[in-house]
């Protein structure tokens, strides 16, 4: 084993050692420190999403959307079809995959700011029709009271017992969720399907060519990330035990991306940290948190300026990031933002016959 | 016997009749050079044979099947692998992931099992893997293989750009320009390439070129266009001599040269 593995190992050893079991025990007592940590795991998750739509190219500014319907969907179920939360939460992630899927079957076929602001636009709609279907959804005054989980049993083996309005509980549940997704979305970028969305991403025509079904791969990519933005959407509705057309807005699906450029686009964690850092800088300094929107317009300005790479292309990206990179040219968000006309290229630089 | 039947194949973009009633064949194991000024629709005819735009009207027939207006992948699937006019690879990948992304075709499992890493999915890939190696080895690209292919020299890339097309063993190669930008030593070994993929793995081969010096040396049969249609249809010595293709194409290269001149 050599030594880049092994400080990747004692790195990753590190980090899961103080969220799990550092924080918790210091924050045992301090239910709002404890609870700002859920927030960035359950953030995070969703940001994962919305990394993966990057992976293939897509700008993606409506994972609000998914999580709001996620979190409607978890509440309707328990409050008015008296399902559990662990029913609920499954069935909001696929209500959500579901509807990314029918949305991805149009949307997709859109590149850059196009799909963007279709996404962007998305988040918005959803708002719109949460505020306005007041029979399933109370409309703007929201659905409150949601209980907390309770216990989890299959076939009458209790495998989670009830631990009530317990937080730390609610911590580790969001912790092993983070986890799980997290394994699984690292999975994915080690297999095939990780590739051909990198493929996509780096030529569709090229990928079509070598008879991989980029409509088929882009749909999933995007399932994907609705599923996890439905899941996140739905644990945020039980934390909070309430959920408002006001929950998810646009502001929520730009932090989601926001969360990627920061942590850097080109790193699986990189979501996770940006997410992380935000979430805990603005809980620090609290007294500027009536700035936050433009402190984030700054922050996403800057990145863009000196660190298009995010976070994890510093000194950390040695350890954790990816293989010869000193030997792109171009970063990932640069591309990103030159594929507004990915045809323009191509076209003009030579013309047809 | 013909593998690819194009017949009274028309496109029209708005006004424009980019393609306009084309018929021609393609036998097994030809090389079929398509040739014309610029503007004359041979891309086009690739974009249609491929399907990355439908035809107005016409049917393309592959081995005995319609292919009109089926999806890529599915033609790719059939065996008609193209290559684009720009360099084509997937270019911040490095040389061996370019290759096993292009041996696509060759994984029997499905996604599912790709992801839980079955028993049939890790046979998979140690197969593509040994495929993606005699690839490189075949091309000479091998001790490239962990380089990022954007930092490939201008040959290498034109030969790692083959090994992808011919990544998934196809019967037709419709190659876009191969020889473009390349000088006399580059443009030899590129030729010995497309000879190599014919005789050696047996694939047809429709190539688009401007460079008439290797079209006239490599191809067996040679269409002409000009506005959309073919003009001439020939052996590379009867093009030489065809007063319409003269007329059309040379005639047309030296308004080039006297453009250049003044």
């Amino acid at each position: 084993m050599n030594q880049k593995n092994y400080a990747r190992i004692v790195l990753v050893a590190t980090l899961l050692f103080i969220y799990l079991i550092v924080l918790p025990i210091i924050f045992r007592n301090q239910r709002y420190l404890l609870n700002i940590v859920i927030t960035a795991s359950l953030l995070s998750c969703a940001s994962l999403g919305v990394w993966i739509t990057f992976s293939i190219g897509r700008i993606n500014i409506g994972q609000g959307a998914f999580a709001g319907i996620g979190g409607y969907t978890t509440a309707i179920l328990i409050m008015k079809a008296g399902f559990s939360f662990w029913q609920s939460f499954l069935l909001a992630g696929l209500l959500a995959a579901l509807i990314g899927f029918l949305f991805g079957l149009v949307i997709l076929r859109l590149k850059g700011v196009y799909f963007a602001m279709l996404t962007l636009s998305l988040t918005e709609t959803f708002r719109l029709i949460f505020l306005n279907a007041e029979g399933l959804t109370n409309g703007g005054n929201g659905i409150m009271g949601i209980p907390r989980p309770g216990a989890l049993s299959i076939a009458g083996i209790t495998i989670i017992p009830n631990f009530g309005r317990s937080n730390i509980f609610f911590y580790y549940l969001s912790a092993t969720i983070l986890i799980i997704v997290f394994l699984a979305v690292w999975r994915l970028y080690k297999s095939r399907i990780g590739w051909i969305f990198k493929a996509i991403r780096i030529s569709e025509d090229l990928t079509r060519s070598c008879g991989i079904n980029i409509v088929k791969y882009r749909i999933m990519a995007y399932s994907i990330c609705c599923f996890l933005g439905g899941i996140a959407g739905s644990l945020f509705t039980v934390f909070y035990q309430n959920i408002f057309p006001a929950s998810f807005q646009v502001n929520d699906s730009v932090y989601f991306m926001l969360y990627c450029f920061l942590g850097g686009l080109d790193y699986l964690a990189g979501p996770i940290l940006g997410a992380f850092v935000l979430t805990g800088a603005f809980e620090v300094l609290r007294f500027i948190q009536k700035y936050q929107e433009g402190i984030y317009a700054c922050i996403m300005i800057a990145l863009m300026l000196w660190l298009p790479n995010g976070l994890m292309s510093l000194n950390l990206g040695k350890v954790f990031g990816k293989r010869k990179e000193k030997e792109l040219e171009t970063t990932e968000a640069d591309k990103l933002l030159k594929s507004y006309n990915p045809d323009s290229g191509r076209k003009s630089l030579k013309k047809e016959g | 016997m013909a593998i690819l039947e194009v017949e009274n194949l028309t496109k029209r973009f708005g006004g424009l009749t980019a393609v306009n009633n084309l018929t021609f064949h393609v036998d097994k194991g030809e090389i079929l050079a398509v040739i014309g000024p610029n503007g004359a629709g041979k891309s086009t005819l690739f974009n249609l044979i491929t399907s990355y735009n439908r035809p107005t009207s016409g049917k393309i027939i592959f081995e005995g099947e319609d292919i009109t207006g089926m999806p890529t992948h599915k033609i790719a699937k059939l065996g008609i692998i193209r290559t684009f006019q720009e360099t084509t690879v997937f270019k911040e990948m490095d040389v061996f992931h370019n290759v096993q992304v292009a041996n696509h075709l060759h994984f029997k499992s499905n996604d599912l099992e790709e992801f839980f890493n079955s028993p049939r999915a890790k046979a998979d890939h140690l197969e593509v893997e040994r495929r993606t190696r005699e690839l490189l080895n075949y091309f000479g690209i091998e001790q490239y293989k962990d380089e990022i292919a954007s930092n490939l020299p201008h040959g290498h890339l034109r030969a790692l750009e083959m090994a992808i097309a011919m990544s998934a063993d196809p019967k037709l190669a419709l190659l876009d320009e191969p020889f473009t930008g390349m000088n006399a030593e580059e443009t030899d070994r590129a030729m010995e390439m497309v000879r190599g993929i014919r005789d050696q793995k047996g694939v047809t081969v429709i190539l688009v070129e401007h460079d008439m010096r290797a079209v006239m040396r490599i191809s067996d049969r040679i269409v002409v266009m000009n506005f959309g249609e073919k003009i001439a249809e020939g052996k590379p010595a009867e093009i030489q001599q065809n007063e319409a293709v003269i007329e059309a194409y040379l005639g047309k290269e030296e308004e080039g040269e006297l453009e250049d001149v003044l």
